[in-house]
Formats: C-alpha cells, sequence, structure tokens
C-alpha cells in the first residue's frame, strides 16, 4: 500500500473540496451549478492537459472529485480521436467515463426499488 | 433606524442582518470528508493495481465502488445527513454525482417507475452530463482542427 | 361592514370564531408548541403512500375534527375555503373532496389561512353566510420536493432558510356565537422588496408585512399597544428583527408584543431549524392550536394576526425575478 499516495490524494481532494464550500458560502451558488462548474472546469483543464499532472501527483485525489470525472470524459475523447479519427470526438467521452455513469443510473434504479426516502430529523 | 429609501438599501440591509453560513466549520468538514472520500479510492485504487489491475479500469473501479457506496447509502437515508455535516466534501467527489441520480429517483417513485424514476433521476446530475460531455466534444473538435502535439500532453 | 381608512374594514357584528382544529407532523411534536395541537403525527407519511396524500388527509382529518368540535352538522356549513402551497391546491381539494361543503379554493402562498378567514368573516357579516370553515395546510417534505430539492440530496441549508411546517390548522367561523370574534381585518397589498433569494423568504416578506402593519395602524387609528400581542405567520427570526426594524423606522414599537409564528414553531437550537418554521401550516396551526386556546382561557383579549406570504414559484425563480411579498392582518378580540 503506497501510504504516501494515500497521504496526497487525502490533502489534494480535500483541498478541492473546500473550494468548492467557498463557493457555495460564497456565492449561493446551487448544487447543480458547482457541479456543473467543476465538471467543465475539469473537461477543460483535461484537455489542455493541465490536469494529468495533477492525477499524476495525487491519484485519486484528482480522480475522485467531479472535476476527474470531466478531465476523463475529455481525456477519453482525445485517446478515441486518435485512434478512431472524428466520430471518436462523440464516442470516446462517454466511454470513459461509462463505468461511473451507469453504475449511478443502476444503483439509482435499484435504491428508487428498495428504498423510500425520510426527513432530515436534524 | 432610519426609513429604507430604495430597493439597493433594503437588500444591504437585509446581507447585513442576514448570518453568513459558518464557513471555517463547513471548510474543515469539507476538507476532511472529501479528503477522506478520495483517500479511500486511493486505497481501492492501491489494491486493484496490486492485483494486477490496469490503471485505467482501476480507476473505474474506484469511480463504481464510490457510486455504489453513496447509493447505498442515500437509500438508507444516511447520505443526506453526511451531506448536510459535509457539505462540498460529500457533494464534489463522485458520490456527490450519485446521491444526486439517487435522490431524485427515490424522491419521484410516488410518480412511478417511468415519468417518476426514470425521468427525474437526471433532474440534478443531467446538467452535470449535458455540460461535461458537451465540453468533452468541442475539446475532440479542437483536437481534431489543430491536431498538434503541444495542445494535448495526455 | 364599514371601510375605516385606505383598506382597513370593521365588521358590523364581530364574527364568532366557534371551534379550531390543528394537526401537525413529528418534528412539530418536538418544538414548544407541541401541547397545544391536537393531533401530532409520528410520521410524515401517516400511512399513505405519498406526501401528497398525507398532506389531503391531513386537511380532510383537521377539518372533520374542527366540524365536529364545533358541533355543527356538515350540512349546515355555507362554504370552505381552504388552501395550501402545492401546484393548483391540490392537498386542499383532494383532501376535501368527500365533503359535501360548497368549496373555494384559495392560494395566498403562506397568507392563505388569513385570506380565508378574511372573506369567510366578509360572507358571514354581510348575511351571505351563516357557518363557514377556513383551512390551510403545509407538508415539510411535499414542499421541499416542490420548490426545493429531493429530501435525500445531501446539500446545507443555509442559515436564512426556513424549515416548512407539517400541519394543517382549521377554523370554524359563525355567526353566533359567544367568541373570540374577528373584530377588523386589513386585507395587504402586494409589496415587492427585490429580494430574490429564495432562501430568505423572512426578508422577502417582511416588507410587506410592514406595509400591512402600519396600514392597519393608521386606518383604525389604532397603535401597537392596543393589542396583547400581535403575530406575524412566518417570518421567521430574520423576518422577525427585519419587521420591528422597518416598523421602528416608521415611528411604531412592536418589540414588547410582537412575535411571530414561525419563530415560536420550533425551538432553533435544538431542532435545527434555522430561521424558523414556514408554509401555510404554520399559521393556521400556531392559530388554532395555541393562540385560540389563549383566547380561550382570556390570556389574550385582543390579538392581531398578520399572515405573510411569498407569491413566487420555482420557475419564477429559476428565472431571476425577485420574489413579492403579501400581508393580510385580522384583529381577533374578545
Amino acid at each position: 500500500m503506497d501510504w504516501m499516495m494515500i497521504f496526497k490524494a487525502f490533502i489534494i481532494g480535500g483541498i478541492i473540496c473546500v473550494i468548492g464550500q467557498i463557493l457555495i458560502d460564497k456565492t449561493k451558488l446551487t448544487p447543480a451549478r458547482i457541479l456543473v462548474a467543476y465538471v467543465t472546469i475539469g473537461a477543460i483543464l483535461g484537455g489542455l492537459g493541465i490536469y494529468k499532472y495533477l492525477i499524476d501527483f495525487a491519484g485519486c485525489g484528482a480522480t475522485v472529485p467531479l472535476t476527474g470525472f470531466g478531465s476523463l470524459l475529455s481525456k477519453g475523447t482525445i485517446s478515441e480521436v486518435q485512434t478512431t479519427g472524428f466520430i471518436g470526438a462523440f464516442t470516446g467521452g462517454i466511454k470513459s467515463a461509462a463505468g461511473g455513469i451507469s453504475a449511478a443510473i443502476f444503483f439509482g434504479y435499484i435504491a428508487s426499488l428498495v428504498s423510500k426516502p425520510k426527513i432530515k430529523k436534524q | 433606524m432610519k426609513p429604507i429609501q430604495s430597493k439597493e438599501e433594503y437588500q444591504s440591509y437585509v446581507d447585513d442582518k442576514t448570518p453568513n453560513s459558518p464557513i471555517l466549520k463547513n471548510c474543515f468538514n469539507a476538507f476532511w470528508v472529501g479528503g477522506l472520500i478520495c483517500a479511500i479510492g486511493q486505497i481501492i485504487f492501491g489494491i486493484c493495481t496490486s492485483r494486477g489491475i490496469d490503471e485505467t479500469n482501476s480507476y473505474t473501479i474506484v469511480s463504481m465502488s464510490l457510486v455504489f457506496a453513496s447509493a447505498f447509502l442515500t437509500a438508507l437515508n444516511v447520505f443526506n445527513k453526511i451531506g448536510k455535516f459535509a457539505g462540498a466534501g460529500s457533494l464534489i467527489p463522485i458520490t456527490g454525482f450519485a446521491n444526486s441520480i439517487v435522490s431524485p429517483a427515490m424522491e419521484y417513485k410516488s410518480e412511478g417507475y417511468v415519468m417518476g424514476v426514470g425521468a427525474k433521476m437526471f433532474t440534478v446530475a443531467g446538467p452535470v452530463l449535458v455540460y461535461g460531455i458537451s465540453t468533452s466534444i468541442i475539446v475532440g473538435l479542437i483536437y481534431i482542427l489543430f491536431n498538434t502535439q503541444s495542445l494535448i500532453l495526455i | 361592514m364599514k371601510k375605516v381608512g385606505n383598506q382597513s374594514y370593521i365588521l358590523n357584528k364581530p364574527v364568532n370564531i366557534a371551534a379550531t382544529a390543528s394537526i401537525v407532523g413529528p418534528k412539530e411534536k418536538e418544538g414548544p408548541l407541541h401541547q397545544f395541537f391536537d393531533q401530532c403525527l409520528e410520521d410524515e407519511f401517516w400511512g399513505e403512500s405519498s406526501w401528497e396524500k398525507a398532506e389531503s388527509k391531513l386537511v380532510k382529518e383537521t377539518v372533520s375534527m374542527a366540524i365536529s368540535k364545533s358541533g355543527i352538522a356538515s350540512s349546515d356549513i355555507d362554504f370552505c375555503f381552504a388552501g395550501d402551497l402545492l401546484n393548483q391546491c391540490i392537498a386542499s381539494s383532494f383532501g376535501l373532496r368527500e365533503t359535501n361543503i360548497p368549496f373555494i379554493g384559495l392560494f395566498g402562498a403562506c397568507s392563505t389561512f388569513i385570506e380565508s378567514m378574511i372573506i369567510a368573516s366578509s360572507l358571514i357579516d354581510g348575511d351571505f353566510a351563516t357557518n363557514t370553515i377556513c383551512t390551510a395546510s403545509s407538508h415539510f417534505c411535499s414542499a421541499e420536493k416542490q420548490f426545493r430539492f429531493p429530501l435525500e440530496l445531501g446539500n446545507q441549508r443555509p442559515p436564512s432558510s426556513q424549515w416548512t411546517v407539517t400541519g394543517s390548522g382549521a377554523a370554524i367561523l359563525t355567526k353566533e356565537g359567544t367568541g373570540p370574534f374577528i373584530t377588523t381585518f386589513t386585507p395587504g397589498k402586494i409589496v415587492d422588496m427585490g429580494i430574490k433569494d429564495a432562501n430568505n423568504m423572512g426578508a422577502a416578506m417582511a416588507g410587506a408585512a410592514e406595509d400591512t402593519l402600519i396600514t392597519h395602524f393608521k386606518d383604525t387609528g389604532r397603535n401597537p399597544n392596543y393589542y396583547d400581542v400581535i403575530l406575524t405567520g412566518d417570518l421567521g427570526h430574520i423576518g422577525k428583527d427585519i419587521l420591528i426594524d422597518l416598523a421602528s423606522s416608521k415611528g411604531y414599537n412592536i418589540r414588547a408584543n410582537y412575535n411571530d409564528c414561525g419563530v415560536l414553531m420550533f425551538d432553533k437550537e435544538k431542532q435545527d431549524t434555522h430561521s424558523g418554521g414556514s408554509g401555510c401550516g404554520c399559521i393556521a396551526t400556531v392559530f388554532s392550536g395555541y393562540v385560540y386556546q389563549m383566547l380561550q382561557e382570556k390570556k389574550y383579549k385582543k390579538v392581531l394576526m398578520i399572515a405573510t406570504g411569498a407569491l413566487m414559484n420555482s420557475t419564477s425563480t429559476q428565472q431571476g425575478e425577485s420574489i413579492p411579498g403579501i400581508a393580510h392582518a385580522i384583529s381577533i378580540e374578545l
């Protein structure tokens, strides 16, 4: 187990979340807008090839936040363009992020079958 | 107090009156919960790679595991309590994305499985996919246009 | 009924409040006023399959409880005025579809309860009705679903946000009786203070409350000391402070005998309800439970109730509109 990477993932992941928290508290952006902003920024940074360095440095500290999801979409698009050309711009993104998206949809559906929402007690 | 004359004056008076969010406490909680989620992801990643799974697939397994954990906790009516405590700490990681799909799915179950669960699942996460995928397509098109190595280092 | 001043009315023959009923949810049960309510629910679903159905059941049961407490046959009730926060007021109309009482659905956002009492007492005063029932309801879960986010979404509520009361209150107004009586009312104007933050309803509605309050005093020649208590509907902690400031800036000191139903409903610290309660059910249950009992025990003799409403929906918020407020006032005296 690479403890140094785990520590770096903790620090970088934490910092990325703190930036989001400051945005929430200072700008009154809704959660949906924060997520959209993060995924878009991640896709742009991924496309420019900058986000790669953060992933190399912090591993899951960079891939688990939604910026990582965005960069994954761009990364997938570019590598697919390299292999299949023009059509890859349209297929590569979702292909690379398919695991997370499909899991969320499937587990969401299962959750709606087995569980009911409850009030926040506190 | 003097009578308030304009809407601008009222807005700035209201801003003074309204308490601010406890930002330091919120940031501290967001930091350690967000960091912890990423660290757990890194541990899962470590386990995957040590079993000989390649890097790309390992990252996918990390995402899917965290998505599952988030969906599971949402179904147990626990995730909203974590979210209330951690704020961006549980929202920004992929757990927040999963929660934003699972929570409306559960909420709109009463409107049926097609127009309720199926359609409303994306009320919060839909925009994330729209903007994420659209941006990535634009990135791909720009890459084709300028097919220069300097643009992509990935 | 005679008009005094700009927009206040004094009833020729005060309208009697014969009975009230209130049913609230589990969170309200933990609040400081719980002993005043007729019934407190153990869970938000109340055995129904959806929150909308649960809210309809709240309305239905509250109305039938009020009718049976009053001892009036439901066939002798001329009108039922009801409203809620759900789209097209379905909680009221679905809850009351089997009552066989002429039904008038109202929407005044959270001011609906007092709005219905104003209309009902005008009709009774004008001899168009003898017995009427007024009711309003709200439900935390159905309101969150419609106006905000799914319950299970892990988001944080800002300190200025308010907690929609799960509950329904009903009052039977009659021509004859021994009181308490509705004597005066002041229907409010729409006042837009330009607030756009849907998480700060108190601030958006405080301007309307101030307008109605001061108009009421000017029209009737009364001052704040005339009343034992002045209660607004759901301004919450922030809106309450703002109203005190706004009133004092116009020369009325209401600090001594003013409070807000949203403030009374929950224990802010223990229950983590941020700025306090809100929703149609807030003033409806606090009046039907707490205030009515205080009047019967003669602890209050003159009460001014000002229901406040934020006239918006989720579309208007998304389109960047500001939130207009409304406030209606009635005086209830022994």
